[in-house]
């Protein structure tokens, strides 16, 4: 690329009408963990995390949140790495961005449940920043990666004052907007098991628009062969946007371990699914209707899941 | 209220500049660097309009931190013209009139410049995925669509 011209100084009439700023704080790059940890006790509350800022800085600009100092997360050791290993599975650094976790080779390979996931996140530009580590840690109950995360059984790994201290992911919400993470924790990366062979899964979002908004219900089914139950194969399912946090449906997974998969059994699962769902109305959709999507949503995940196990036998 | 020296290149061209903890890069190209062809839409990363390559990976200028941008390289739509000559994604919209009031065509160019870095062959399928954060007005985006094909086909 060949050298542009200098760029001019900014003209006055430019200054008299700036873009929606946000509002002042002091940001901080940290390069060691034990620097977060006593940035975290010493603020407190007034101190929030920077990974991909792609929620904070819009609830900031919202004047939902006005921290008084930003740490930046990126730069620490082993945030942005992803490593594969088949017995240990998938470690993904928290800041690592979901444009890079979905183009990731073995991701690719071996964990398609969380491209489909992940892709369904707002445009290509926004996931060139927006991270799986701040979508878990917001705990937004319409968080995509969420469903996926809890039916892989992943584990958050926390850094804090007594060092690391791993999470699994179905104790990590306990809120709309409220995680496990003690004061002085963040999360350094996440953990997901290699699934068992033979496995099959789907994710479904419902959205306003066939883009990237946000959930008025989220579905992710996986499945595999499992001898040591009744129907011969064990099925997750979770939900997102249905609940404060996303949930697991506990009663849908024991249905389809209990009796030979059939067409009524999956419609059975889907009403577990619906029955477990405990939605509000707000203005992307009525909880009548978020109830009634989760159902189909639930029934179409499970047939897809089904089918590719059949295919697969 | 902290300030920070960064270093960076934008469009081409070395810069070292001074800026506030809290400026985005958005205002800090529009308002310090006077590249005002990144546009301010929405604000809060769905309009697409500010988007820019950093580090050749298109981002929402209006959720990035000019801070952040220490040792990074940008590209901004003043950077895709060289030596008097457009680059061919820009003569595709003029040839397809990919363009009406004008105001969300930058950041629809960067992002369409990404894509075909990254995908030279594109479907349409995937152009529209990849233009899924970019908002338009006006032209109802099948002329966009056009452009970018056809910069596609001929190498752009």
């Amino acid at each position: 690329m060949s050298a542009a011209p200098k760029v001019t100084p900014t003209a006055p009439s430019m200054l008299a009408m700036p873009s929606p700023g946000l509002p002042p704080f002091d940001y901080v790059r940290v390069n060691h963990p034990g620097k977060v940890v006593r940035l975290l006790l010493e603020h407190g509350d007034n101190a929030r995390l920077l990974m991909g800022g792609t929620d904070i800085f819009v609830q900031m600009r919202d004047g939902v949140l006005a921290p008084q100092i930003v740490i930046d997360l990126k730069r620490l050791p082993g945030m942005t790495n992803i490593r594969y290993d088949p017995a240990r599975g998938l470690t993904v650094g928290a800041a690592v961005s979901m444009n890079a976790l979905a183009a990731h080779p073995a991701v690719i390979a071996h964990y398609p449940l969380l491209v489909q996931a992940v892709e369904t996140v707002a445009s290509y530009q926004l996931r060139s920043r927006a991270t799986m580590g701040g979508n878990l840690c917001n705990a937004s109950p319409a968080a995509d990666t969420a469903p996926a995360a809890l039916v892989l059984e992943t584990r958050c790994v926390a850094w804090g004052p007594d060092g690391e201290r791993v999470i699994p992911v179905k104790d990590f919400f306990l809120g709309v907007r409220r995680t496990a993470l003690q004061p002085g924790e963040f999360l350094a990366r996440i953990e997901i098991p290699t699934p068992p062979d033979g496995w099959a899964g789907r994710y479904i979002k419902l959205g306003r628009n066939a883009g990237g908004d946000l959930a008025i219900v989220g579905v992710a089914v996986m499945g595999y062969p499992d001898h040591s139950t009744s129907s011969g194969y064990r099925f997750k399912v979770a939900l997102a946007s249905v609940a404060p946090t996303p949930i697991r449906v506990p009663e849908a997974e024991a249905i389809l371990s209990a009796n030979p998969i059939t067409e009524d059994l999956l419609a059975q699962a889907a009403r577990a699914a619906e029955d477990t769902a405990k939605p509000i109305d707000d203005l992307r959709g009525s909880a009548r209707y978020r109830k009634a999507m989760t159902r189909n949503l639930a029934r179409r995940a499970l047939d897809d899941v089904w089918h590719e196990l059949r295919k697969e036998r | 209220m902290a300030a920070h020296t960064i270093t960076f290149t934008v469009n081409g061209a070395p810069e070292t500049a001074l800026v506030h903890s809290h400026t985005t890069l958005l205002a800090f190209l529009r308002e310090q660097l006077g590249l005002t062809g990144t546009k301010n839409g929405c604000s809060t990363g769905e309009c697409g309009a500010c988007t820019v390559l950093l580090n050749g990976e298109p981002v929402n200028a209006c959720l990035v931190l000019a801070v952040e941008i220490d040792g990074a390289e940008l590209v901004t739509v003043e950077g895709l013209a060289h030596d008097g000559q457009l680059e061919p994604l820009q003569q595709a919209f003029i040839d397809h009139t990919g363009t009406q009031c004008g105001f969300c065509t930058p950041g629809i160019l960067i992002a369409a410049r990404a894509l075909l870095n990254r995908n030279p062959d594109p479907t349409e399928a995937e152009i529209k995925d990849a233009l899924r954060g970019n908002l338009c007005r006006c032209t109802g985006y099948m002329r966009i669509i056009d452009a970018v094909k056809d910069a596609a086909r001929t190498g752009g």
